[in-house]
């Protein structure tokens, strides 16, 4: 078997709002091996971001457990997610969030800052260099356009060389030509350098390029490329067209 | 993640948002250079004040009479009649205190001077030769009262430097004749100017010889038997012997009075007790003054308090993102007090520098007769630094605190 990069087992998530409990996920299993390149999709209330945010570390399941790369992420303490996230996970935003008026490479150094890394700039700037940026060095996030903002994002996710990248809407502030390239980026260090990559995204067109699609609905995730007919769906009456199964109870097999 | 690293994050902050943190940085560097003037200030007043109490002579102490009762009714210090001429030449007996090196009984009164057309309402003081020592004095022209002339009762007057000037103008006083309530007084001398303003500036003063002004000018009372005078300036040897010779005058005086400590009926105050007296009041203003500054300083900090928190919440994304790429709380917590800091501690260093500017630009300047030399003391400069450092910590803590508690996935999703 593969190493196992995202191993989530019936993970529930309930926020209390006031009086009303509000159950964001209920019972997610899922799992994403080393080197895949896995679409996380869903309408918008579904619960995908929230699973979007415990598989990023930001928050913590309820109940059930995550393991991210064999650490087992449920009862660590806020600082020691922290350190995860720095270690093990870089993120990629769909509105980029590149510090204001602070240029490119120091921009993507900042994870390194928080790791204690000593040689930032020669790191920073070969990443910069790895996604095509590296006449770019000094520039601010105001003088690059939306693509090349982007892949400084893109560059500061990959320059702690995490496990796993994590894609939230990447293409969604960006045209169509922008969004191709960050999509082969992507598609590149995937097939080339095996990194495993996770993208949040409702644009189908988007969510086809990746190898496989997990779909969330009503806090449940189904895999499209695994269909197994099912009778009991949750929600089945809102259920999108195509025959919706749930991932196994028992875990699975991919 | 190190202090170093913090700071060099909270320079590069600041760097980014220039305009804003010198506004934030404004504050503090009112503050700050208003604290340290206004000690400066103060200080500089306090030597100005102290410096003119001691042209008098330090080593001055002034007998004066006591108090009558009217009625029952204590009048006030002075108001008696009971010092004499002869209590002045017991004092100065030789042997008799050790302490006291001369004594310069002084007899006043008012009185018109006229010189032809021009006259001026002036302090008119009996004096003995000893006077011009005794209270360090010196002579513009002419000749000081001499013994022969006390004892001749010689209608002689040496002019005050401000009465010389408003009855002669630039003409030269000296052999003149001027009256003096309607007795005619030649005038032997005139005094150099010593500054001082105020009531009983020697400036605006007409000396005659003591004898003279007893008999002739208000006619003065008699006391067992000998002339009153109104006050005896007593030199003491040095400034150490000053409770000595306060101990021996009052003996003496005690003896000849046949009084004892409380219903003694004169009181001896020295120089020294005056200079303590103003420096009690101008510490007093001087710290008012500093608690003054002290406010706007108080004032700047929370101006730096507002900012940060203007701070944190437009910064709420690249907090949440910090934290996204591994940020801990207590990264976060040290970046924003590290800036605060940054801010004020800067915003002191300015203020310290802005202070020594001002100091310089109004050490001419002089209110009345206290010339403003502002006097900055280390003291002061690290009073008011070590205050902004704090400020800054204090009103940094709380805005910092609530960056650091920030939850991530709402700090990144914050519009």
């Amino acid at each position: 078997m593969l190493n196992r990069v995202i191993d989530i087992e019936h993970a529930t998530k309930v926020y209390q709002m006031g009086d009303v409990e509000v159950r964001a996920l209920s019972g997610v299993t899922c799992h994403v091996e080393q080197g895949e390149f896995v679409a996380i999709t869903g309408p918008s209330g579904s619960g995908k971001s929230t699973l979007m945010n415990i598989i990023g570390c930001l928050d913590q399941p309820t109940d059930g457990a995550y393991r991210l790369d064999g650490v087992e992420v449920g009862d660590l303490n806020d600082d020691e997610l922290a350190a995860i996230r720095n270690e093990k996970i870089g993120f990629v935003f769909q509105s980029f969030n590149l510090l204001p008026r602070v240029p490119a490479w120091k921009q993507v150094a900042l994870p390194l800052v928080y790791a204690g890394a000593s040689d930032r700039r020669e790191r920073a700037v070969a990443v910069l260099e790895e996604v095509g940026l590296g006449e770019r060095l000094d520039h601010k996030p105001a003088e690059l356009s939306g693509g090349q903002q982007q892949r400084v994002a893109i560059a500061r996710a990959l320059v702690t060389q995490p496990s796993l990248l994590l894609a939230d809407e990447p293409t969604g502030n960006l045209d169509s030509k922008a969004g191709a390239e960050v999509m082969g980026i992507f598609k590149r260090l995937n097939r080339q350098q095996g990194l495993t990559v996770v993208l949040v995204t409702h644009d189908p067109a988007v969510a086809a390029q990746a190898d496989r699609t997990i779909r969330i609905f009503d806090g449940m995730a189904y895999d499209a490329a695994d269909i197994i007919p099912q009778d009991s769906a949750p929600g089945e009456s809102e259920a999108p067209v195509m025959v919706q199964v749930t991932v196994a109870q028992n875990g699975r097999r991919s | 993640m190190s202090i170093l690293e913090s700071l060099q994050i909270a320079v590069d902050g600041l760097v980014a948002n220039k305009l804003r943190a010198i506004l934030t940085m404004l504050g503090i560097i009112i503050g700050v250079a208003a604290v340290i003037v206004m000690l400066g200030i103060g200080r500089g007043a306090q030597a100005s004040i102290e410096a003119q109490i001691q042209s008098n002579g330090t080593n001055l102490l002034y007998v004066r009479p006591g108090s009558t009762q009217s009625s029952g009714v204590r009048q006030a210090q002075g108001s008696a009649a009971t010092l004499t001429y002869a209590d002045a030449q017991a004092l100065a007996e030789p042997g008799a205190a050790p302490a006291v090196k001369a004594v310069a009984p002084e007899y006043n009164a008012f009185g018109q001077v006229v010189y032809q057309g021009t006259n001026s309402n002036s302090r008119v003081t009996g004096v003995t030769p000893e006077y011009l020592d005794v209270r360090i004095l010196k002579l513009a022209s002419g000749d000081f009262i001499d013994a022969a002339a006390v004892n001749a009762k010689s209608t002689v007057a040496v002019l005050g430097a401000n009465v010389a000037k408003t009855l002669f103008g630039d003409a030269d006083p000296i052999g003149q004749s001027i009256r003096i309530n309607n007795v005619a007084f030649r005038v032997i001398g005139v005094l150099a100017s010593k500054g001082g303003t105020g009531f009983g500036s020697l400036d605006d003063q007409v000396m005659a010889p003591i004898t003279t002004a007893q008999a002739r000018l208000s006619g003065s009372g008699q006391f067992r038997g000998s002339n009153n005078v109104s006050t005896i300036n007593v030199q003491i040897v040095d400034a150490a012997q000053n409770d000595a010779a306060i101990q021996q005058v009052t003996a003496i005086l005690e003896e000849r009075h046949h009084t004892t400590g409380d219903n003694n009926d004169f009181s001896v105050l020295s120089q020294q007790d005056i200079l303590e007296t103003a420096a009690t009041t101008t510490g007093v203003f001087t710290l008012f003054l500093g608690a003054i500054a002290g406010i706007s300083l108080l004032v700047g900090g929370i101006g730096i308090m507002n900012i940060m928190l203007v701070s944190v919440t437009e910064r709420t994304r690249e907090i949440g993102l910090r934290k996204a790429v591994g940020a801990r709380r207590g990264d976060i917590l040290m970046q924003f007090l590290v800036e605060a800091t940054v801010l004020s501690v800067l915003g002191g260093l300015i203020g310290v520098g802005i202070a020594f500017g001002v100091a310089h630009l109004i050490g001419g300047m002089s209110v009345g007769s206290i010339s403003l030399n502002p006097t900055i003391g280390l003291d002061s400069v690290l009073l008011a630094s070590l205050f902004s450092i704090g400020v800054g910590l204090f009103f940094g803590a709380y805005p910092a605190n609530r960056a650091a508690g920030l939850n991530p996935i709402e700090a990144l999703r914050y519009e």
